[in-house]
């Protein structure tokens, strides 16, 4: 490559860095006033244009506080765990093709190095929770393997159906099988996606990993400032790239008429984000055990039989 | 106060079989009775298990320092017995210095908080009580509060000292060694939940002994919120404790003021106009209405659903702009008076009521669509902190707790006071004794108050509103610019307090939290000698450990939220 392309590939790369930030933090800003909204109150309207610049402030405030590691914590893990969690969700974006002719990489593996980031995002949570010492910590690091690990395999099943379908494991050529989007052939395995996404990215009901009301706040209970900022964004990142994997596996990513690919693109994945809002306001937590058997006795065998329908089907369908 | 006029077989039985020496008659008309300290275990034992009616509740244990009068201390066991709808009152008589009491913890288990609460208000030692330490004050504090030789100001104690070193050693006390504690096995794990913690919603501190997340046991640690408001009441005129009683529980307003004044107008007779007993109940049951929906937000958040809170407390916000525009207060009116009420009703708050009563019914609908009628709240809340009729019994549980275990025992229809056999409601009951049971009743309970509220405003009776009776009522505040001697009766009724007959009266009320008494021993002065205010999220409390023993940690809030508490309720 020469030094032209790799500069283009950097700058590429800084461009679709910085409005992840962005999109993160206006994220935060959206999810307070829908929540405010859904809520009868107002929510955040005081900073900038309708409080447009809430998440400026608030990023100010969180990066301006003191970088304090607890003295009974594992001071190296406990500096490096939060830096795990936007990091793995970050780099999945690479893979995620906005429109047809617009991604970073199209990775022939992509979807299983999107599941593989996916599965190391939970060193993040588990090692901060470990390395901060303390029982609710603790207590929340526990859950947070055992919900990840729990949901982690449906979610890779009922993929599977998808690539089946599409006879591929890039998300380009995924999307570019989706004349008829996959949410029609595959209705359950979209469910069983998106449950296990809001599962993975430990959003309400499945918040368990940092129920405040009897962990206080769970893994990051002792975290604050800056290194508590990096698990907030990394939570929105998470919410952002299950939308927009959603889309892109289910929903025919850029397809859709009249507008251009990108609007189509993102439309789709804002329908998906303000639904993640709006269960947040309507459910209660499930209970932990309730959870475990939610995703074993419930999700798992749903996604083998989606698995198996989609393959018997499919098998059909190809002979005849 | 009760059905039966007076149980004078059981009263000959303890006689002869007890030795027990009948008292007079108290103002309250319960039976009071002189127990001999060493016999007392089995008379209790026998009034529990084998009189006529049973006494299956202990409702109140506490005592009075007689210093200032007969000298010794007296203490007191208020007994209720649900089946017969009958109290007895016994007294046993204790020395002044070392006084010794047997414990009572093997017939009542919920003597065990109050018998602790002897020792530390009274330095009572209670024989057999398996932890007997000190439960609202702090372990280091000297001297027992409630005794007339501990001083009622801060002013009038020595500055308080307390040096480093000592500081050190108390800090150090709350310290567990490698988190755990003697007698804690490696799979057990010991979790300090609180004093300060978003899911105990005020200062209590609840020591958790897990295994993994199933709960063991938990200790709650109380006395946080202590303010000694029976100790504030010996320095305080009848009239002028009123505001107090607004903070005990302090999200159901005047529905403590109403047992205080119920109780002083029993000592002194007085009657109540119709007028001013029908504000009376509207404005409890609005206030039983504003404690449940702050409870409906509490609950709700507890187990991690983020829009009820902010729905129940937006409807309790138009609720308090009607109790603002009847009384001028909100949370706290100090409104009902001793004999009536301070002000009659203002211009414009019938319209004001109606339109709240009319914006409610929806608004329950919406609070059971999202929490009872709610699959994921349903299964999470169902068979946790599940609590038998018996077991509420034997704990002291009232109120909805105690109707969610199926038993319909609700003072307003068992004891009706304040003219409330004239309404019509139902009481809600459920059967499981489960959380959810708990949240259903309370949710019914709602409608119930309304109705309540309804029938008030429609048939609002006119009259006065005070009690005419000068003796005891204070004088109107106009009518003293209008004449010298209303103004020196005012002067003094209201500077150096008005002057009650002596005796003992005790009134219990069904508050939004349970039975909630207020026991009144006067000695003829201005003052009361002595108040004690028995509140019923105190028992509550108490039974949270054998509510959430072999529960998962993730249960416990929930089950400590479906409780219904306050913790000034709780530590007075």
């Amino acid at each position: 490559m020469s030094f032209a392309q790799w500069l283009f590939a950097l700058a590429n790369l800084g461009l679709v860095l910085l409005v992840l930030l962005l999109i993160g933090a206006f994220m935060i800003y959206g999810e307070r006033r829908i929540l405010a909204l859904l809520q009868d109150r107002l929510g955040p309207n005081r900073a900038g244009p309708f409080g447009l610049l809430q998440p400026v402030a608030d990023i100010l405030k969180l990066v301006s506080k003191e970088f304090f590691v607890p003295p009974f914590a594992d001071r190296t893990v406990y500096t490096i765990a939060p830096i795990i969690v936007p990091l793995t969700a970050l780099l999945s974006f690479a893979v995620v093709p906005v429109s047809d002719n617009w991604w970073l990489a199209d990775l022939n593996i992509a979807l299983l190095y999107v599941l593989a980031l996916s599965s190391l995002r939970v060193y993040g949570t588990m090692l901060s929770g470990w390395s901060s010492n303390s029982k609710y910590s603790l207590l929340g690091c526990l859950r947070t393997t055992a919900q990840m690990i729990s949901y982690e395999l449906p979610m890779g099943l009922a993929l599977v159906g998808v690539v089946m379908l599409s006879g591929s494991f890039s998300l380009v050529e995924i999307v570019a099988a989706q004349e008829l989007p996959f949410i029609v052939l595959q209705p359950l395995g979209f469910i069983i996606f998106l449950v296990c996404g809001i599962a993975e990215t430990n959003r309400l009901p499945f918040d368990l990993p940092e129920a405040e009301n009897e962990l206080v706040a769970g893994y990051n209970t002792e975290y604050g400032g800056i290194q508590f900022a990096f698990f907030y964004l990394g939570e929105y990142l998470g919410v952002l790239l299950i939308a927009a994997l959603a889309t892109v596996l289910f929903l025919g990513g850029w397809h859709g008429p009249w507008l251009p690919g990108v609007v189509w693109f993102a439309l789709k994945t804002l329908a998906l984000i303000f639904l993640f809002f709006w269960l947040r306001t309507s459910l209660p937590r499930l209970r932990y055990d309730q959870l475990m058997d939610f995703g074993w006795k419930l999700m798992l065998p749903a996604a083998l039989i989606n698995l198996l329908m989609t393959a018997v089907l499919g098998l059909f369908w190809m002979e005849g | 106060m009760s059905d039966i006029d007076s149980p004078f077989a059981l009263t000959a039985q303890l006689q002869t079989r007890f030795s027990a020496v009948p008292g007079e008659l108290p103002r309250d008309k319960i039976n009071t009775l002189l127990i001999p300290v060493e016999r007392l275990t089995e008379t209790l034992a026998f009034l529990k298990h084998e009189a006529e009616p049973r006494f299956e509740m202990l409702f109140d244990l506490s005592a009075i320092d007689e210093t200032e009068r007969s000298g010794g201390l007296t203490v007191f066991y208020h007994l209720l017995s649900l089946s017969g709808n009958v109290d007895l009152r016994l007294r046993v008589n204790l020395s002044a210095e070392a006084p010794v009491l047997p414990s009572v913890c093997t017939i009542w288990s919920s003597a065990n908080w109050y018998e602790r609460e002897l020792y530390d208000m009274f330095g009572i030692h209670v024989e057999g009580h398996p932890d007997l330490r000190r439960i609202l004050m702090p372990e280091y504090w000297e001297g027992h509060p409630l005794r007339k030789t501990h001083p009622n100001r801060a002013t009038d104690m020595p500055p308080y000292q307390l040096p480093e070193a000592r500081y050190r050693s108390i800090m150090e006390s709350y310290r567990a060694e490698d988190y755990r504690e003697p007698g804690v096995s490696d799979e057990e794990m010991i979790l300090n939940i609180g004093p300060t913690h978003p899911g105990t919603h005020g200062l209590l501190r609840l020591v958790v002994r897990l295994a993994g997340e199933e709960i063991r046991d938990v200790r709650p640690d109380i006395g946080f919120h202590h303010r000694g408001a029976e100790k504030m009441a010996e320095r305080h005129t009848y009239h002028s404790y009123i505001p107090y009683t607004d903070r005990i529980d302090y999200l159901a307003g005047v529905q403590n003021e109403l047992p205080y004044v119920l109780a002083v107008e029993q000592l002194a007779g007085i009657t109540v106009p119709e007028r001013a007993q029908v504000i009376r109940v509207m404005l409890c049951e609005l206030c039983r209405v504003a404690s449940h929906l702050v409870w409906v937000s509490s609950y709700a958040h507890d187990t991690g659903a983020l829009a009820p809170p902010f729905y129940a407390f937006r409807d309790r916000e138009y609720l308090f702009d009607v109790m603002e525009l009847i009384t001028g207060g909100r949370m706290h009116p100090a409104f009902f008076r001793i004999g009536g009420v301070a002000l009659d009703l203002p211009e414009g708050w019938y319209e004001a009521l109606q339109s709240f009563l009319k914006r409610m019914p929806a608004a329950i609908d919406e609070y059971q669509a999202l929490l009872t009628n709610n699959p994921v709240l349903r299964s999470r809340t169902r068979d946790i902190g599940v609590l038998s009729t018996a077991d509420a019994i034997d704990w002291g549980v009232s109120g909805p707790n105690l109707r969610a275990c199926g038993l319909a025992w609700d003072l307003r229809k068992r004891r009706p006071y304040s003219g409330y056999e004239h309404y019509d409601f139902e009481i809600p009951t459920a059967t499981a004794g489960d959380a959810l049971a708990r949240t259903e009743v309370r949710l019914e309970e709602i409608r119930q108050s309304l109705r309540i509220v309804e029938q008030a405003m429609q048939n609002m009776p006119p009259g006065p509103i005070l009690s005419v009776e000068a003796r005891y009522a204070l004088p109107r505040k106009e009518a003293t610019l209008q004449d010298i001697e209303t103004l020196i009766h005012h002067f003094i009724a209201v500077n150096r307090g008005m002057r009650f007959p002596a005796g003992e009266s005790l009134f219990v009320t069904e508050a939004p939290k349970g039975m909630n008494g207020y026991f009144v021993v006067s000695d003829g002065s201005e003052k009361p000698y002595r108040l004690r205010i028995r509140t019923p999220s105190f028992p509550h409390i108490q039974a949270l450990a054998l509510l959430a023993r072999g529960h998962l940690l993730g249960d416990l809030i929930p089950i400590l939220g479906s409780i219904d508490y306050v913790l000034a309720d709780v530590d007075r």
